[in-house]
């Protein structure tokens, strides 16, 4: 007799737990007519509380050390290397070809070791100390924007994922995120991973469900401080683009089209999502030419 | 117990004589036309509204009203000079320009202070001594940036947007022409200004210096005209790029206004700032700090500390400095050498400060003003604080925009830290403390873009400014300053 | 065991010796000061136009705060003589002017000082305590201030032990200070920091509050042989000590800036500072001081100039 087996049961991560949806409902994304299985439905209710999860965790990751987050990012490739083939069969399940999936896989797991090296990098890139005229230190840095509200590529739905997730927090923010809708296997299973990678509860959250019912409530929610859209549906975007207005959340839109390319890994996706921070100090000038004493 | 009667009597009865400046030497027309490709152009409407002078009430001159027809007039100068001389031209050679600009502005330094003064209400010794020379050090900074910009952006190539559409507030009418044009130009674009309807009158001068420095027409135009003049430039569908200093609200509307555009947008909106006063603090220079904070320019500042908390272990002190610091502010004539508040921009203004004051006391706070005297003409408010407030106060929510100080205690750094990022501005902050770790812990975790540590309201063309949250998105200043005018 | 336990006791004894002294300074330790901050308040001070009426109201304020100063090695009996003379007959062209504030010579001239001076209501102040380096012991000192006072002083102007307050022993300049005090008994007490040789306003302010705590009834930022000698930035932080003990105790501290201030401007300045700082309470000589000796003719120049509207020659007025 042949053993019967165990179907995994796909359910969304918000503060590093893996509820249900709160509102019961599922939805069941096919390749062709292959069922994939019984994804969770968020609600804006779970959008709220992932909100809830994601602040909660923005003191704590942006006050880490960069060391320690590049550590934890580095974390999280280690944990993807050793499940690389569940990964490729989620990938297979959804459409892709063997090689297509094994390309999309190690492509991620780079990608993120990528990022990984960013984080105590990139303050030095976009900080300056500027010569100010006054008696005056006077130095700019790049500070996490807060709580990101993004929108993963529908397609490349692992690398789509990482290419939007990793350059948000590498600098500290927190995110919420909504997988591909049709592909969102790997999106779950992901969250399992970052689980398992010392990243704090709250600082990722994954959703599965649909666009249609939670833009707006990504894009108006009054405690979101960025927003990540990817795609090109232009009613989507100018809908989400006027919604965003009512807190003047930062909005970056990309169309997700050149996944692998080079320019997917860039510190200007980093630089997106902070706010420079200008702080000005006092120089006491006694013992120096033209001192004031 | 003999504290209450202990009181440094102000009165001397050596009081400063009037030492107005010199109006005699400046240059003003009796009606001002629109600056559009190189050449005064009259209004299509033909029509004109007075600029007047808020210590006086009286007019200074006529300013063209420019519609949707004037602003498309411009917008086309500035897209055939940006495509047929502008973008083509050498880099070094447009930042010669620009240093032009500021060595003219250098020149007649003295003029636009004066007119900058009766026309915006603010003394002569700001005008003189932060807004003019700060306008001209602007150029002067962003000029040498014009050839330079591969090191700024290594292998990005940075390329210029276009056309950028430009909009500035009244409380710093020439100093933000300033901190819009610079820029934009160093990048390679070319501009269409609006100044704020009340105070057009130096933007009008740095026109006429444009066109002296021989800046080819259509590069720099600046029209005049209230909300509708803006509304038609940012809805203008062949303007690249918007610029806007102004109020929170106004910027919403711009925000709204393109989101279904490919206009790249820089919004530098209101605030709100905590000024944060800790028990071992300078208490006297923070004093200093705190007058400085929110009496410069009439409270007329997007980045005002309006919002003062003080520990309470050194409230009755900080307190009682800071009444008799402002016993010698000098409320009255802008003009006037001596004078350390000068008038109300606007009427408008003076009624929404007034209000303010009213809702301040109706809410239970308890109000304070100095006690100066103030000319009878004129739109004038005392410098003004309020004690006995909370967090929940309007007038500790709400930007007035005037001379009006909250004031609320505090006993913990955690305490402190949560009020101070308890709203939704985030433009900027100040923390006096003598410990260095305590003020770096502050300083990281104040949500604002520009926190001054033991100092406050300095402003400087290297330094790039803007806010978090509602206070804006996008920096002016600085390195950062050219990334809003740049594709890459 | 046992010497360990006798010396600490004795330390401690001896720590709530010191401690009894100086409470007072101790329970309001001296505040830090921003250089930065001072030089921005400063800078609106000298911003300030000051001009006609006020002007002139200034200038004659100015005149009457003077403490006409000679302290020469070459000073004579016959200098001395004159430069009283001056203090009496400032320009007796220009009748109606105030008098100097004091006449402020070495003890070793108080007698003849006084001579000159007496019932024209200028009084005689005597440097003291080993002027200017103060680096001699308490016994001297209080024979030089007792030669002053006995003579007629009727204001001692003795100087820190910078020396002592270097190496940290604020106690010690606390206590000399408190008996010179003690010794000057009618006499006022100016207490000279020489704040060109402290180093920073931080140890400006820790003086200034030393010397008040200990009895000071003015400070005095220099002896004039040390540049640099006073300056607006020094004299502010020297101004905030008087205002904050002024707050604490109601007593108020006269402040006396020494030593390179020669001009109208920079004289009317300071009164610009004491007034925007202190009050009307502090605009008289009674409790603020110049001390100059080039100052008192240029305020006479420019006085006369303001009356006049005539620009003014050197030549004109008398030098002694």
């Amino acid at each position: 007799m042949s053993r019967l087996e165990i179907l995994k049961t796909y359910k969304i991560y918000i503060g590093g737990k893996f509820p249900r949806t709160e509102s019961g409902r599922f939805y069941t994304p096919k390749n062709g007519t292959t069922p994939l299985g019984n994804i969770c439905l968020s609600s804006r209710k779970d959008f709220r509380n992932a909100v809830v999860a994601a602040r909660g965790a923005f003191d704590g990751w942006s006050g880490a050390t960069a060391y320690n987050r590049s550590q934890v990012l580095y974390r999280i490739a280690e944990m993807l290397e050793g499940r690389k083939a569940q990964f490729m069969d989620e990938l297979m399940q959804q459409g892709s070809t063997k090689g297509a999936a094994e390309k999309e896989v190690h492509a991620s797991i780079d990608r993120i070791i990528y990022y990984a090296g960013w984080c105590d990098k990139y303050t030095q890139l976009f900080s300056a100390v500027n010569p100010v005229a006054t008696s005056h230190f006077n130095f700019t840095v790049p500070e996490p924007t807060g709580v990101v509200s993004v929108f993963a590529p529908e397609e490349n739905s692992l690398i789509g994922l990482i290419s939007t997730i990793i350059p948000v927090i590498a600098s500290g923010n927190t995110c919420v995120v909504l997988a591909s809708e049709n592909k969102p296997l790997c999106a779950i299973t992901f969250a399992e991973v970052i689980n398992s990678s010392d990243v704090p509860g709250g600082v990722i959250n994954i959703l599965t469900g649909t666009r249609k019912e939670l833009h707006s409530h990504m894009a108006s929610h009054m405690d979101v401080n960025a927003l990540f859209y990817t795609g090109n549906d232009k009613k989507e975007i100018l809908e989400i683009k006027k919604l965003a207005v009512d807190n003047l959340k930062r909005v970056v839109v990309k169309d997700f089209v050149t996944i692998y390319s080079a320019e997917h890994d860039s510190p200007y996706y980093i630089e997106d999502f902070v706010e420079m921070k200008t702080t000005w100090h006092p120089i006491e000038k006694i013992g120096a030419a033209g001192s004031g004493y | 117990m003999t504290k209450k009667t202990i009181k440094i009597n102000f009165d001397t009865g050596w009081d400063l004589a009037p030492a107005p400046e010199s109006t005699s030497h400046i240059q003003l027309n009796e009606q001002y036309e629109l600056f559009i490709g190189g050449k005064w152009v009259k209004p299509s409407s033909g029509k004109y509204f007075p600029t007047i002078n808020p210590a006086t009430e009286e007019k200074i001159a006529m300013v063209a009203e420019a519609n949707e027809k004037d602003v498309d007039k411009a917008v086309k100068a500035a897209r055939k000079a940006y495509t047929e001389v502008w973008s083509k031209m050498p880099a070094s050679e447009r930042a010669k320009y620009i240093y032009r600009i500021a060595r003219l502005i250098q020149e007649k330094a003295r003029e636009f202070a004066v007119i900058e003064s009766m026309d915006g209400g603010k003394p002569i010794r700001e005008s003189r001594d932060v807004d003019v020379p700060l306008a001209a050090a602007h150029f002067f900074y962003y000029a040498g940036w014009a050839d330079k910009l591969d090191y700024a952006f290594p292998n990005r190539k940075p390329q210029s947007l276009g056309v950028a559409g430009q909009i500035t507030p009244w409380n710093f009418p020439l100093l933000m022409a300033a901190w819009k044009i610079a820029p934009a130009l160093a990048t390679g674009n070319t501009v269409v200004l609006k100044p704020a309807e009340t105070t057009s009158l130096t933007a009008l001068k740095l026109a006429e210096i444009i066109q002296e420095a021989g800046l080819p027409d259509g590069v720099v135009n600046i029209i005049t005209g209230a909300g509708e003049t803006g509304a038609a430039i940012v809805n203008h569908n062949d303007i690249d790029k918007i610029a806007f200093t102004g109020s929170t609200g106004v910027g919403k509307i711009i925000q709204n206004a393109v989101a279904g555009t490919n206009k790249k947008v820089t919004l530098e909106l209101g605030g709100k700032a905590a000024n944060i006063i800790f028990e071992d603090a300078v208490l006297d220079q923070a004093v200093e700090g705190i007058i400085n904070g929110i009496y410069f320019n009439q409270g007329h500042v997007c980045c005002a500390g309006s919002r003062l908390f003080v520990e309470e272990s050194v409230y009755d002190i900080v307190l009682r400095k800071l009444k008799d610091r402002m016993e010698s502010l000098i409320v009255g004539n802008p003009l006037d050498k001596n004078t350390d508040i000068g008038a109300i921009n606007s009427k408008e203004q003076l009624t929404t400060i007034n209000n303010y004051l009213k809702i301040g006391k109706s809410e239970g706070a308890e109000m304070y003003q100095s006690n100066c005297v103030v000319p009878k003409k004129g739109y004038w408010c005392k410098p003004t604080l309020f004690t006995n407030v909370s967090q929940s106060n309007r007038i500790v929510q709400e930007e007035i925009f005037g001379p009006v100080l909250a004031i609320q205690t505090f006993r913990t750094v955690a305490e402190v830290i949560e009020k101070a990022n308890n709203t939704p501005f985030g433009l900027s902050a100040g923390v006096w403390t003598d410990k260095g770790s305590k003020l770096f812990n502050l300083s990281s975790q104040l949500k604002a873009g520009i926190i001054w540590g033991n100092t406050f309201n300095k402003f400087d063309p290297t330094s790039p400014f803007g806010g978090y949250k509602e206070s804006g998105f996008g920096r002016e200043g600085g390195l950062h300053g050219l990334k809003p005018y740049l594709k890459f | 065991m046992l010497p360990t336990l006798l010396f600490s006791l004795n330390l401690e004894f001896n720590f709530f010796r010191m401690i009894k002294k100086t409470t007072v300074y101790l329970n309001n330790p001296s505040p830090s000061v921003d250089q930065v901050g001072i030089i921005d308040r400063i800078d609106r001070i000298t911003s300030r136009s000051i001009k006609d009426e006020t002007k002139l109201q200034g200038l004659k304020l100015a005149l009457n705060m003077v403490d006409l100063t000679t302290l020469e090695g070459a000073d004579t009996e016959n200098k001395v003589r004159q430069l009283c003379n001056k203090a009496q007959h400032l320009h007796d062209a220009y009748p109606g002017l105030p008098t100097v504030a004091a006449v402020c010579v070495y003890p070793n001239f108080v007698k003849t000082a006084k001579q000159c001076l007496q019932g024209s209501g200028i009084n005689v102040a005597s440097v003291a305590t080993a002027f200017p380096s103060g680096q001699s012991s308490l016994e001297v000192k209080l024979l030089d201030v007792k030669i002053a006072t006995d003579a007629g002083a009727e204001e001692i102007d003795m100087v820190i032990s910078r020396g002592k307050f270097h190496e940290g022993e604020y106690n010690f300049v606390f206590d000399e200070i408190a008996t010179i005090k003690e010794a000057c008994g009618k006499s006022r007490l100016k207490v000279i920091l020489e704040t060109g040789e402290l180093g920073s306003f931080d140890k400006v302010r820790k003086a200034s509050d030393i010397a008040i705590e200990a009895g000071a009834d003015f400070i005095k930022t220099s002896t004039g042989k040390i540049s640099p000698a006073a300056t607006l930035p020094v004299t502010l932080v020297m101004l905030e000590a008087i205002k904050d003990h002024y707050y604490r105790t109601g007593i108020q501290v006269g402040m006396k800036p020494a030593g390179g201030i020669s001009n109208s401007k920079l004289a009317l300045q300071y009164l610009l500072l004491v007034k925007e700082t202190l009050g009307k309470d502090w605009l008289t000589n009674q409790w603020f001081r110049f001390g100059a000796s080039s100052l008192a003719n240029d305020l006479l120049m420019q006085i006369v100039k303001q009356q006049t509207g005539v620009y003014q020659s050197k030549d004109y007025f008398s030098k002694d």
